[in-house]
């Protein structure tokens, strides 16, 4: 890849916005909730595009391209499956308890809803996550720029942590927001380009079909499962993704994807800010449209690549190899780009990409510095003092969480399998979430001993039934079967849906069997914060398309129709 | 919040699209040869430019509502 002036002048240019739009908000930000929250100010399209941008990092664009080629179409149930169904019931059902409490973040609710306990563990997980994450957003982005422009890793490091601190110490979330926007249509434009071409080196829509039915043939498939969802899903063997349509809908669609979009804060943030209650409704919905259509933007290229490596196409784009002869997936995107766009559109490509990257971890940051200045530093460190302090402690965080980025992504360097079992353990941390949630807010009985219990109970069955399980092909340790082996799953995702599964069904039982054992709230401290004791949410928009119910009905429609269109 | 998002988006796509537009303009046919004969930075960049523009107009028209 050889970046010309243009393509300097082009990211430059990006990244001189980036800072003026920090300094211009640098006036508005007067109270933590400016600071926070945007002051609770934002129109519904522009967190709903926040919403969608702030999980739209790099590693999911270069990731998704990856598994594109890897299991073809069927990664699309990531996001007809595996996210619509869960941003369409996060705004109908779930918003009018995040917005209606005016709870600042996630942790705050459970600490509304439950116990000051429920919050501190959720707190302090969710703390030490987004640190993590964000660094491994920039060890990510520091490792592309060396393979792709041969920069000094300590440099991509020190320049991109900067640029984000800067943005955001001046703008809070409303700097990290409007940036994400910025993201979302550099993304969009910086990517389209790069299917059409991508789909004419193949010879269109019609070559990319034959190409793939050579791709699933040549690796012991029937022809279609390159290109077919749900149709390949009967047995885990008929799918190179090696899931059933069982552990897909139920592990994927239902307790994954509900558990990361209802409950992460680094999204519902997004939709705190809105600047009413049908906005802060609207925000998911407005994100569920681009979201279905991100397939084509994102998960296409990779297919394009695979169909053009195996049964080639006009420009002889082929994926490379890594050492032991395995096809490197993850150069589907830096690969498409160094081939197809010449330099002006190579510059536009390349600050998609690295804008990507920083969103990332700048949605991490903003993330991180509100639940540690309101439900770690306000809840146990100082309880009572001015709003100004609390505005100064949270620039301070910001500070002090892209220190902590930084250190995470050396460490991730140094000893890339720490950061395996971290993310290991998060996803045991996680995977109980979503049954906390929905009894919290849907049965007033739950208590806050029964919601911790149950909390602990499904991340310690997560935990075991991950060291009790294997995928097929894998030798015991971070891949599973680290206390006996006892059953095998024919791939990784399948285990992973399946500890999902047990992590939500255990933590949904004991929370029931603890909660029946102990002393439930007063039924009037749950009003607003529980479904039977909240009056509906009654919509004052005229206008179809601007009632949550509605519009949420139309997205799910749509994201069925595309199930069975690409069935 | 102090600022309507669609002037700095309107602002750089109209500028980045320019600056495509008439680099694809004047690299011509030999430019386009990577991306198989299509030259797309004049014409992606004219997209990007109509894109911007049309950002700053809705702006534009906001600000005058008030």
């Amino acid at each position: 890849m050889h970046p010309k002036a243009i393509d300097w002048i082009i990211m430059g240019t990006y990244f001189a916005f980036v800072l003026g739009i920090g300094a211009a908000l640098r006036r508005s930000m007067r109270t933590s909730t400016d600071f926070f929250l945007s002051g609770r100010s934002m129109p519904a399209w522009i967190a709903g595009l926040a919403f969608i941008s702030a999980n739209l990092g790099a590693q999911e664009v270069i990731g998704m391209a990856a598994s594109g080629a890897k299991y073809g179409m069927a990664t699309s149930q990531f996001y007809w499956v595996g996210a619509i169904p869960a941003m369409v019931f996060l705004g109908v059902f779930m918003m009018p308890f995040y917005y209606g409490s005016r709870a600042r973040s996630v942790p705050e609710y459970l600490r509304l809803r439950f116990d000051e306990k429920t919050r501190g563990l959720n707190a302090i997980t969710f703390a030490v996550m987004t640190v993590f994450s964000s660094g491994i957003s920039l060890y990510a982005l520091a490792l592309l720029l060396r393979l792709l422009l041969g920069w000094d890793f300590n440099a991509s490091i020190t320049l991109s942590a900067l640029v984000v601190l800067v943005y955001i110490f001046l703008g809070g979330l409303t700097s990290a927001i409007y940036n994400e926007v910025l993201q979302f249509f550099l993304i969009v434009f910086g990517f389209a380009p790069l299917v059409l071409i991508g789909l004419k080196d193949v010879g269109g829509w019609h070559g990319l079909v034959a190409g793939l039915h050579a791709v699933a043939r040549s690796q012991g498939f029937e022809p279609r499962a390159w290109l077919s969802t749900w149709g390949v899903m009967g047995s885990p063997r008929d799918n190179p993704m090696g899931v059933d349509w069982f552990s897909m809908a139920m592990g994927l669609g239902f307790v994954l994807s509900f558990g990361y979009w209802c409950t992460d804060f680094l999204v519902v943030q997004r939709a705190l800010a809105a600047d009413s209650m049908d906005s802060a409704r609207r925000t998911p919905l407005i994100a569920a449209v681009p979201k279905m259509f991100f397939p084509f933007l994102v998960i296409l290229p990779g297919m394009i690549a695979i169909a053009a490596t195996v049964h080639g196409g006009a420009s002889g784009l082929a994926l490379p190899r890594k050492a032991d002869g395995q096809l490197n997936y993850d150069m589907v995107v830096p690969l498409m780009l160094g081939k197809y766009f010449p330099n002006g559109m190579l510059g536009l490509g390349l600050t998609a990409l690295m804008a990507s990257f920083m969103t990332g971890m700048a949605g991490n940051v903003t993330a991180f510095n509100t639940v540690w200045t309101y439900d770690i530093y306000q809840a146990y460190i100082r309880r009572q003092a001015s709003d100004e302090h609390y505005l100064t402690v949270g620039r301070l965080a910001t500070v002090a969480g892209i220190a902590l980025s930084v250190a995470a992504a050396y460490v991730t360097n140094r000893f890339s399998n720490i950061m395996d079992l971290l993310q290991l353990l998060f996803a045991f941390v996680n995977a109980p979430l979503f049954a906390t949630f929905l009894l919290g807010m849907f049965w007033k009985r739950a208590s806050g001993h029964g919601a911790f219990a149950g909390l602990l109970a499904g991340t310690a069955a997560a935990a075991v039934h991950h060291g009790l399980t294997l995928p097929v092909g894998r030798t015991p340790g971070i891949k599973g079967g680290w206390i006996a082996v006892m059953h095998l799953y024919p791939s990784q995702m399948a285990q992973n849906f399946w500890t999902a599964i047990y992590a939500f069904a255990v933590c949904l039982l004991v929370t029931v069997a603890v909660s029946l054992a102990t002393r439930p709230r007063p039924e009037q401290e749950l009003v607003g914060l529980v479904y039977s004791l909240t009056p509906r949410e009654r919509t004052n928009e005229r206008r179809w398309y601007r009632r949550p119910a509605l519009l949420g009905a139309c997205v799910l429609a749509a994201a069925v129709a595309l199930n069975v269109m690409f069935w | 919040m102090g600022l309507d998002i669609r002037i700095p988006i309107g602002a750089l796509f109209s500028l980045l699209g320019g600056l495509l537009a008439a680099y694809g303009l004047a690299g011509g046919p030999a430019l386009a040869r990577r991306s198989l004969g299509i030259n797309i930075d004049l014409w992606w960049g004219l997209v990007l430019a109509v894109f911007g523009a049309a950002m700053l107009l809705l702006a534009w028209r906001a600000g005058g509502r008030h």
